[in-house]
């Protein structure tokens, strides 16, 4: 068995934070985690190469650092791609993921990688990926490489892939069909009963869960402050020109409010299939309060209202999509030097 | 941030921090039924409450 492994700077034995600008290194033979996963597999199989880049550089480079390894991996000619374990290091899974994707994507072979559930490399590709479930303790290394290994010999083999409990990856959020021997009444009856004895049962549709968000501190002087106008109610200007979608929205948009009162009905539309948005259609302000906050901007009340509001449509989206349509927001208003957001959804 | 919606649940769930309850689904920061100089004051004050909630005033 042939196995291509991705690694970061610090995995791969370069050094931690301060090489994690080191571009990609491509070495022959196993290198640090890919030795022990040589070990776990036996003696038929052979890290024959391994990528070793930094942090920094795999995610300010991802396009070509994603190309660079591909060519590489399909040269290597090998049966498994294995990139990490990740565990919680956020730009390494991203990478991994990336990764990950484009190999299974152009060639077809089996792709394994871990990360902590919290990982957003998790939300990005948890889909697309069978991502083990590293937890965040490097000292569960072992542990998590024999779970990689048995998981790559499965794929490899082409034997069937069991639920995500028995084979150790992080839910995908896929359904597929299954005989069951109880009719849906009888196993939510057994699952309530087991309940009320409080014995373990195990819900067949586990509820999202949300990590809770620190809450941002208070604005100490609103009248110096920069507030900025957002709204998931996918209010956009007439034609729409960033074409965003009216459900599962994949792009979102900033649109210049510089010089304005008040949003005109003739001047905007609304690309959201989720609620009757003929009022909003009639008078925008009913979305965006552009007109009352431009006049405490005049009064004095706040310190600027920002030249721009963003808009996308909040409507039936996956949390992978709409964790990095914020993520994308969160890093404009940043840049833009915003120190409150009033956020508007229907 | 301070999220104004009237779908609370929603933002409960998601552990939106400040919350305002607009005033409908389908005008957040506004009001169809009323007469128009009532509708602005309307907005005038929920605006001015998500200002509040951001400096941490109930």
């Amino acid at each position: 068995m042939r196995i291509a492994h991705y690694v970061n700077q610090f995995f791969g034995g370069i050094g931690a934070e301060e090489h994690a600008g080191k571009g990609l290194e491509t070495r022959d033979g196993a290198v640090g985690p890919g030795r022990l996963l040589e070990s776990l597999l036996g003696n038929d199989a052979h890290v024959v190469v391994t990528f070793v880049c930094g942090d920094n550089y795999a995610v300010e480079h991802q396009e070509e650092l994603t190309a660079s390894v591909l060519e590489k991996v399909r040269q290597a000619k090998v049966d498994l791609f294995i990139a990490g374990p990740c565990f919680d290091a956020g730009r390494y899974g991203m990478a991994a993921g990336a990764l990950c994707c484009a190999i299974q994507a152009e060639l077809g072979i089996p792709v394994i990688t871990a990360m902590s559930e919290e990982n957003p490399g998790v939300d990005l590709y948890r889909e697309a990926l069978y991502v083990i479930d590293s937890g965040t303790s490097i000292a569960k290394m072992r542990g998590v490489l024999a779970t990689m290994a048995r998981l790559g010999e499965k794929l490899i083999k082409k034997e069937s892939i069991g639920l995500p409990a028995e084979e150790g990856y992080l839910r995908r959020g896929l359904l597929r069909d299954q005989l069951v021997e109880k009719k849906a009444a009888t196993r939510l009856v057994d699952m309530l009963i087991a309940k009320m004895k409080k014995e373990p049962f195990e819900s067949e549709m586990p509820p999202t869960a949300f990590a809770p968000v620190p809450i941002p501190a208070a604005i100490k002087d609103m009248s110096k402050a920069k507030v900025m106008l957002i709204t998931d109610g996918g209010l956009v200007p007439k034609g729409n020109p960033d074409r965003i979608e009216g459900t599962a929205a994949t792009r979102w948009g900033s649109y210049s409010i510089e010089g304005r009162d008040d949003l005109r009905a003739e001047d905007y539309e609304v690309s959201h299939g989720g609620y009757d948005t003929r009022f909003v259609q009639e008078d925008p302000d009913r979305l965006v309060p552009l007109d009352a906050l431009r006049e405490m901007e005049r009064n004095g009340v706040i310190g600027k209202l920002h030249d721009e509001f963003i808009s996308t449509c909040g409507r039936s989206n996956p949390l992978s999509n709409t964790r990095r349509l914020g993520r994308e927001m969160a890093h404009k208003i940043k840049q833009d030097g915003v120190d409150a957001v009033i956020l508007t959804s229907t | 941030m301070v999220q104004i919606t009237s779908a609370l649940p929603i933002a409960k769930m998601v552990g939106a921090n400040r919350v305002v309850l607009g005033t409908g689904i389908v005008h957040v920061t506004g009001d169809a039924k009323l007469p128009l100089e009532d509708e602005k004051e309307l907005r005038r004050k929920l605006v001015q409450k998500a200002l509040d909630a951001l400096q941490g005033k109930e």
